[in-house]
């Protein structure tokens, strides 16, 4: 094996593949060759690091020296100043990676990482998701050996029970009890399926876990086939993903290889194979019963339960079905023991939980946190806190399932309990944050809108329920609001809670009830003051010139594409209201700031 | 087809290639690489140590480079850090000169005397 001093990591996940990772490794590469010295360093391609707001991101090993945004231009620096003369360039460095001397912190001291535990992710950003040997490396395979050569399925069963694992896809169903049901279900063949499905607007945890160690999602469903008698398992990941299907598709090839997929894996009489399906990102198809329906083929749509898919699933026989971060915390589970995972979180969650962090924050990334963390430590202290000093209004978790979480909530240790007594849900785990910016009733509408248009049809509450929520608040949003919408919304919210088929339908109306709970008195004003305090819904917004403050100097008059701006020298501008679009090029042109929104 | 004895012998081999990425506590080799280092012949010496280290199986020590140390005519030199103890400055250093410093010092806590930088100073 090739030895070499200093390893460069650069991230590979899709966020900073997009801001050009790629480029950055080939640079690499090829200066490394010219100074002569690609024999000793190695450039390693790594899963999401979770810091994907100052990436593209590179690390350094031995010194850990952790370079953010790291431009195309900026690699022939740190090839010459730091792998070459041992110069470490500081100007590239993360800001919140050094000390007040200047000295590198190592990456659990970056307040990013501090207060994250990294279960999930714990591969993620450290190997080289295209390497099987370093996923074995970092005790991989290892839980699967232990399993076939030690345990028996109801001692598994055991394990994930004692643990208290929680499914990781929203519903928090206990894993343990998944397990043995599919395990107790009658059946001459059985399956394991993986929900790969991420549909969440913003969240991308799943993501990230394929890109990042696909081989952990491998060995949990081989050891979830042997303990429930399974010797097929399908991986439905949506076709969005390339980089994830790719990796994904590289991994299963090793694990073949190696004899840890297929006939009697690691020289036992077990068999057990891995298939990936594409999904063509329907966000229905993340219900289990429709995901298990476009497996086979079909389309994708819910059907109603029971039987649950642990005693029907997928070609009518016994499947389990988990989701990728369940599966990942698998293996860990396995080798560390039920207590590790118990002494980690709140009494009835066990273990951590990835979050997307998106929206007005300034850590935008993943992050891995124990159960019963804060809102305010993961907003403030992981995330960074709210950019250019605004103030925080409100979070939101579950996506379109979940809601809005307010400021009064802050101190609310998440976990899967706390978050729906407040009228919100864990969800799969996509966090977004607001600021006094943004309007609470066009966030309804931008989810609602979301699930209108992915609702499948198959059952009328959430087809025709749904839509008519939208056009409410597509009125209320335009001004022509009446007394009694709210009411009206409130009705068909609870309706099509409780009559829809499937969780898709079941959750729609959360971002809507929660934000009328918490922040009522908004949708009133938009109702009785025709007004948008947070200046979103163009409707109801007026620009207006401050006489005051006008120079009369003409500029809004002549950027305005309507002609709606008029004025003489000397004499204050005049917007006329009618003709006015409310695009905003005046306010923006203005070189007095005398023009306003209200 | 693989079997477990086989696996831990990809996960001993691999790990020695990737223990670099783990925070590690143990000794720390500092070798010099400006300009007059490397001229002197330090890189050499960088990749002796990493190697010897491998091969000793010292799995908590790091190789590390700096920049310039100072006292270019006594190049390559390398600053070894023990864990708890004052630096150790060897100068002149070949990758021969590599081996001794690894089994006596890194590994027995014995500095080799007589290529540190006073004593060298002392001859001349």
């Amino acid at each position: 094996m090739e030895l070499y001093r200093s390893h460069v990591l650069v991230c590979g996940g899709t966020g900073c593949h997009s801001s050009g990772s790629s480029n950055i490794i080939e640079h690499f590469n090829r200066d490394l060759k010219e100074y002569g010295i690609d024999k000793e360093v190695q450039v390693v391609q790594t899963g999401c690091f979770g810091l994907c707001e100052v990436g593209p991101i590179v690390i350094v090993y031995p010194e850990g020296a952790f370079y953010s945004r790291v431009k195309d231009e900026d690699v022939t620096e740190i090839v010459s100043e730091h792998l070459v003369k041992g110069r470490i360039v500081k100007h590239l460095l993360y800001h919140d990676s050094i000390d007040q001397d200047e000295e590198i912190k190592s990456l659990d001291e970056v307040p990013f990482y501090q207060k994250q535990e990294r279960i999930a992710l714990r591969n993620c950003g450290v190997i080289n998701p295209e390497s099987i040997d370093e996923y074995i490396a970092f005790d991989g395979y290892k839980a699967l050996g232990k399993v076939l050569t030690e345990m028996t399925p109801e001692d598994v069963i055991e394990t994930i029970k004692a643990s208290g694992l929680r499914g990781r896809g929203g519903a928090g169903f206990p894993a343990g009890l998944k397990w043995e049901f599919t395990y107790k279900a009658q059946g001459d063949k059985k399956y394991i399926a993986c929900n790969a499905d991420e549909g969440d607007p913003g969240a991308f945890m799943d993501r990230s876990i394929l890109e990042g160690d696909p081989h952990a999602v491998i060995e949990a469903m081989t050891i979830a086939g042997y303990t429930v008698g399974a010797d097929q398992g399908y991986i439905y990941v949506r076709a969005e993903y390339p980089i994830a299907v790719k990796r994904m598709t590289i991994a299963i090839a090793q694990a073949r290889e190696y004899g840890l997929l297929g006939k009697n894996i690691l020289g036992t009489d077990f068999s057990f194979d891995l298939e990936i399906r594409l999904g063509a990102g329907a966000f229905v198809c993340g219900e289990e019963t429709a995901l298990l329906a476009s497996v086979e083929g079909d389309r994708g749509e819910p059907r109603p339960r029971p039987p649950f898919p642990a005693v029907k699933g997928l070609f009518g026989k016994p499947t389990l079905l988990n989701n990728v971060e369940t599966y990942a915390n698998i293996p860990q589970i396995i080798i560390n023991g039920p207590e590790w995972l118990q002494a980690i979180g709140t009494e009835k969650s066990k273990g951590t939980k990835v979050f997307a962090l998106g929206g007005k924050i300034n850590n935008t990334g993943l992050v891995e946190v124990p159960m019963g963390t804060t809102l305010r430590e993961i907003i403030y202290e992981v995330g960074g806190g709210i950019p250019n000093g605004k103030s925080f209004k409100a979070a939101q978790t579950g996506g379109p399932s979940g809601g809005c979480i307010p400021a009064q909530h802050l101190d609310t240790p998440i976990d899967y309990d706390s978050l729906t007594e407040i009228g919100s849900m864990m969800g799969s785990g996509g966090l977004i944050v607001m600021d006094e910016d943004n309007c609470m009733v066009d966030i309804a509408r931008f989810f609602l809108e979301f699930t209108v248009e992915e609702s499948c049809g198959k059952c009328p509450p959430c087809r025709i329920g749904t839509k008519r929520m939208l056009e409410l608040l597509n009125k209320i949003a335009e001004g022509k609001g009446e007394e009694g919408d709210i009411e009206k919304l409130i009705e068909l919210g609870e309706g099509i809670k409780v009559a829809s088929l499937c969780g898709l339908g079941q959750t729609a109306p959360n971002p809507v009830l929660s934000t009328i709970e918490y922040f009522r008195e908004e949708y009133e004003e938009h109702i009785r003051d025709k007004k948008c305090r947070a200046g979103v819904c163009q409707a109801l917004l007026q620009y207006i010139i401050i006489e005051d403050k006008c120079k009369s100097c003409g500029l809004c008059a002549k950027v305005c594409p309507v002609n709606a701006i008029s004025g003489q020298r000397k004499q204050p501008y005049v917007i006329d209201q009618d003709p006015c679009i409310k695009c905003g090029a005046c306010m923006e042109k203005c070189p007095f700031d005398a023009i306003v929104k209200r | 087809m693989k079997t477990l004895k086989e696996l831990e012998e990809i996960r001993q081999r691999t790990l020695e290639s990737v223990n670099l990425r783990k925070d590690r506590k143990g000794a720390r080799v500092v070798v010099g690489m400006a300009t007059c280092g490397i001229s002197a012949g330090a890189r050499p010496v960088l990749m002796a140590f990493v190697e010897e280290i491998q091969n000793r199986r010292l799995l908590d020590a790091t190789v590390t480079q700096t920049g310039c140390i100072g006292v270019c005519r006594l190049e390559p030199m390398v600053e070894v850090y023990m864990p708890g103890e004052e630096k150790v400055t060897y100068v002149n250093m070949t990758p021969e000169k590599v081996k001794r410093v690894v089994s006596e010092h890194l590994v027995n806590g014995q500095v080799v005397r007589e290529f540190i930088i006073g004593a060298v100073e002392k001859k001349d």
